[in-house]
């Protein structure tokens, strides 16, 4: 029998060829193509009164120059807004190139295309742009104020307002025998991958075709967007996603400015063009994400049980909406993670700012909802004097509830219904696994000894593999070689393992004979693409569908051959045999001859298959309801999102002089159903807790006052390093599996990220005694927070603003 | 060498091959190799030495090949992540990498195998590091906090440096 491969910690395939540089991202593509750069503006809000290209015409290498004025038909609307939602009451978006008016330092005025990157940017330099600067409107709190208006016709800045609740939050609030306030904080991020965008264009005026090669997220996205705004018959449009040096979301934003403006470029020029993002511009022109106000009241009784929450939040989602309220809604429902509360309002405005646009970053405003409802429970258990790890459990629903309506709408418009986890199972996991019945005693013998120690713990549930559908095609060559497509892309989740994995334990076939191609248009043109930690959700099912599908045909043709019973037979290492007669066999690739009547013998192979020889003369040759060839081709739209959980804790020193912040352990319980691959599961939990730690001790976009973006570089930006990392990070897994798909998976691409604002706050406030209500938290931050809280009794001070209790 | 104003010819060494290159004076090493040689393993994630993604060695030491003129390597030797092995025939740090799953997107990877290749042969001829205890020492053993300060240079934003230290580790002796 063949050895199962779901669920092996199988080698990547797409390793030896990433390892020896022979990896092909955008900017290894199009060599000698032209090349295009951006005139971006320096204003965060400004009216455009002039633009002057004289002294760029000079410029030698030149072959051409775009303003606003150049652009026509649907290239001269704005970008679409890609989610509506019916409470987005001033959507606005940008237009490729600025028309009269820039609403962010960076937004693209002029395109400038030349010989080369370096003549290009040149000839950018020369361009004379005159603004009449406006008062620019940077953070939430002057958005609410909106002295100033980002646009003229958004009163009060306000993109959208939205309110759900179920049970009446507020009179359940103020009957409990316990309430609580909060006001909590949390700073701008940004997905920053490695490699910034790009975008190859390619057009062939023989055919009249476009074929366009573009670092993103969602081919299929990129293709119907430059269809439409080119004026292009989809037919004639085809994308292609190379290597992508990473996503994290960023890039699932479509199309940008530069992916209308360079294919538009090679087709005026006649030849390729290229644009390559460089860093500054990946800070100042693409999306941030995470900042937002939130304000939170709590009723609660003795037991630390939630009777009533409302949670008010202030979202900045910068100077456009493309993305539409995706974040905020998904901050507005994952809030509650594992926990039932009696009653739940939440109510949140979506805020326009002069500063670059919000749009999902790994974990797509998860971690600001946990971060919420985590510090809630914390503050809860300081109140009550209860342990932590306690108050969640009594809030926990339990896996008799399963599935758990929570009666409210999810981000994908579909009821937010739990299918599976089993909440205490995993807590328990977690507790033993980092040890938090002996905490105290660690805790009181480390201050014993001057030094500062804290645990934190968060808890988080994931919806992923959100719809509409993802497809799949698998086929099997007469080489019995199989090739495997499906739409969405790869940027790094070793999806070309995981669904070879998926194909060879449906066909029986080693994984060495399987290919699998993302994300090309050509290969497969009905896809969404690669968020929401849907992939192996989405696609996964798909692919395994589809194999299911080519399976059955090849039984049924090898069973005609072999003059047998379909159900009789096998499909072991390749060859399809009679069960229990091994010796009565066919290779896959002859049962792919088979499947395709033909008139021409070309080989010695293809002669088995001619129409002499095959079928029965009483039928057609391909029968009715059959085709020629073996391939499968199936889709799988699930009824919703299927929900992963996880929860971490981490154990850190807080230097009592200097403030620095130490993390001794690092454990996470994860349940993403059932694993296809442990280690590239492990590898996306290990990344999202680095990207975590980040977003957690590090990472924060800092506006001054005119919107300037003050820290656009890697030098500036702090991420985590090998340095700063934990040097191991525990993890167990719990697999809980969904039956919502036909392989029990769920995502598992963002978990990593969820829980970290919200553990670290945690595990800060224990070690240091006062409440953390803002992060991210640096040493300086912690620093003055001790000189505030000097003098009061840190310990036994509580993290939230208290109102009398009865 | 022959100069104008504004370029420069110079041969340099790459992958042990001598290459003629005339390029202008502004050109970096970067951008000689992924643009004039056709070796664009070495990434450009930031351009401004601080991702790391375009490590190569020099004369066997690690630079940011982002930060080196081409010109100033005249006569000098070269190694890039295509110089160090093929997918038949890895070197053991690129084997290393696949057996414990030091990458996911594989953009920082070149970066990472050449510095690493360089912080062996650094500890190798006992050349001290801020995390080093004896620092007179011949040769130094790369334990964990050794290869988190010396592989401290390269960014990965996909966050696979927990693999990323077991696979140096692994190759470590």
């Amino acid at each position: 029998m063949t050895s199962r491969m779901v669920g092996q910690p199988v080698n990547r395939v797409e390793d030896p060829r990433l390892l020896v540089g022979a990896g092909r991202f955008l900017d290894d593509l199009g060599q000698d193509a032209a090349e295009l750069a951006v005139l971006r503006s320096p204003h965060a809000h400004a009216r455009i009164t002039d633009i002057d290209v004289t002294a760029a015409l000079e410029v030698q290498g030149l072959l051409a120059i775009y303003t606003y004025e150049d652009l026509s038909g649907p290239l001269a609307d704005p970008l679409p807004l890609l989610i509506p939602h019916p409470a987005i009451c001033a959507g606005r978006t940008q237009y490729a190139l600025a028309r009269d008016e820039v609403n962010y330092v960076g937004e693209a005025i002029a395109v400038v295309v030349a010989e080369n990157r370096y003549l290009a940017e040149d000839a950018v330099e020369r361009i004379v742009v005159s603004y009449r600067p406006l008062p620019p409107v940077v953070g939430v709190q002057a958005a609410r104020a909106a002295e100033h208006l980002v646009h003229e016709d958004a009163p009060g800045n306000v993109a959208a307002h939205f309110v759900q609740e179920v049970g009446d939050a507020a009179a359940a609030i103020a009957a409990a025998p316990f309430r609580l306030e909060l006001e909590l904080a949390i700073e701008r991020s940004a997905s920053t991958p490695l490699e910034g965008r790009g975008v190859l264009a390619q057009w062939d005026s023989d055919s009249q075709r476009l074929r366009m090669w573009t670092s993103t997220q969602t081919s299929t996205g990129v293709r119907a967007a430059v269809a439409a705004k080119l004026g292009l018959d989809l037919g004639r449009v085809e994308v292609i996603t190379p290597d992508v040096g990473g996503g994290f979301g960023v890039k699932i934003v479509h199309p940008w400015p530069e992916e209308v403006l360079v294919p538009m470029a090679a087709r005026a020029l006649g030849r390729p063009v290229k644009f390559t993002e460089d860093r500054r511009e990946h800070f100042i022109s693409a999306a941030h994400e995470r900042g937002q106000l939130q304000h939170i009241e709590v009723g609660f009784d003795a037991t630390g049980r939630i009777l009533g929450l409302s949670v008010r939040f202030w979202h900045d989602n910068g100077a456009y909406l493309p993305y539409g309220l995706i974040v905020p809604i998904i901050t507005s429902t994952q809030l509650l993670g594992p926990y039932k509360p009696g009653a739940y309002r939440v109510e949140f405005d979506s805020l326009y700012t002069n500063t670059v646009i919000v749009t999902p970053y790994r974990g797509a405003g998860r971690p600001q909802g946990v971060y919420a409802m985590e510090r809630t429970l914390d503050a809860i258990a300081g109140e009550l004097g209860l342990d932590r790890s306690v108050v969640r459990a009594t809030n926990f629903i339990q896996p008799s509830e399963m599935p758990y309506d929570h009666g409210l709408i999810f981000q994908d418009g579909r009821p937010l219904v739990y299918d599976s986890g089993d909440f205490p199972a995993s807590l328990a996991k977690l507790k033993a696994l980092v040890g938090w019945d002996d905490w105290p005693a660690y805790q009181a013998a480390a201050r014993a000894q001057g030094r500062q120690v804290g645990l934190g713990l968060a808890c988080y549930v994931e919806g992923t593999g959100v719809g509409p559908y993802e497809g799949g095609h698998v086929q099997i060559e007469t080489s019995g070689r199989i090739k495997v497509a499906t739409g969405l892309t790869s940027q790094g989740q070793g999806h070309q393992t995981a669904f070879a994995q998926i194909v060879a334990d449906e066909l029986g076939v080693s994984m060495d004979d399987i290919e699998v191609v993302t994300g090309d248009t050509r290969r497969f043109p009905y896809a969404v693409g690669t968020f929401a930690s849907r992939a192996a959700v989405t696609s996964g099912s798909a692919i395994a569908l589809a194999a299911r599908m080519v399976r059955r045909k090849i039984l049924k043709v090898a069973a005609d051959a072999l003059e047998a019973d379909p159900e009789d037979l096998e499909i072991v290492e390749g060859m399809v045999r009679v069960k229990g007669a091994p010796g009565v066999a066919m290779a896959l690739g002859t049962v792919a001859v088979l499947s395709n009547p033909l008139r021409y013998a070309f080989d010695e192979a293809s002669k088995a298959a001619t129409q002499f020889v095959v079928g029965d003369s009483d039928l057609p040759p391909v029968n009715e309801d059959d085709e020629p060839g073996l391939e499968g081709r199936d889709y799988y739209s699930p009824l919703r999102s299927t929900f992963a959980n996880g929860m971490h804790a981490v154990i850190v020193e807080t230097d009592p002089e200097t403030a620095e912040i130490k993390i001794l352990r690092y454990c996470v319980v994860h349940d993403c159903g059932t694993l296809i691959n442990p280690l590239i599961v492990e590898g996306q939990v290990h990344g999202g807790v680095a990207q975590g730690v980040g977003g957690a001790l590090y990472e924060r976009l800092v506006y001054d006052d005119a919107g300037q973006l003050q820290n656009a570089s890697f030098m500036d930006f702090l991420m985590p390093y090998v340095s700063e990392v934990p040097e191991s990070i525990e993890i167990d897994h719990l697999e809980t599996p969904s039956p919502l798909n036909p392989l029990g998976i769920k995502g598992a691409g963002e978990a990593g990220v969820i829980p970290s604002a919200a553990v670290f706050a945690s595990a800060i406030s224990d070690a240091e005694g006062f409440a953390i209500t803002a992060m991210p938290i640096s040493p300086s931050d912690l620093f003055e927070l001790r000189r505030r809280h000097a003098g009061t009794d840190r310990h036994n001070e509580s993290i939230a603003k208290k109102e009398p209790t009865r | 060498m022959t100069s104008s104003s504004l370029s420069s010819s110079f041969t340099v060494t790459v992958n042990g091959e001598p290459q003629l290159l005339d390029l202008d004076n502004r050109t970096t090493l970067l951008d000689a190799l992924r643009e004039h040689l056709d070796l664009t393993g070495a990434k450009k994630g930031c351009d401004h030495g601080q991702c790391g993604a375009c490590t190569v060695l020099l004369d066997g030491r690690r630079v940011n090949s982002c930060l080196v003129l081409a010109v100033a390597t005249q006569g000098h030797s070269i190694t890039t992540i295509e110089g160090l092995g093929t997918a038949e025939r890895l070197h053991p740090i690129q084997q290393a990498f696949i057996d414990h799953d030091g990458l996911q997107c594989g953009y920082c990877t070149p970066g990472q195998i050449c510095s690493a290749v360089g912080a062996l042969d650094e500890a190798d001829r006992g050349w001290p590091s801020a995390a080093t205890a004896d620092v007179g020492a011949e040769k130094i053993t790369l334990d964990d906090s050794e290869i988190r300060e010396r592989m401290s240079g390269n960014l990965c934003r996909c966050g696979a440096y927990v693999n990323i230290l077991a696979a140096i580790n692994a190759v470590s002796p």
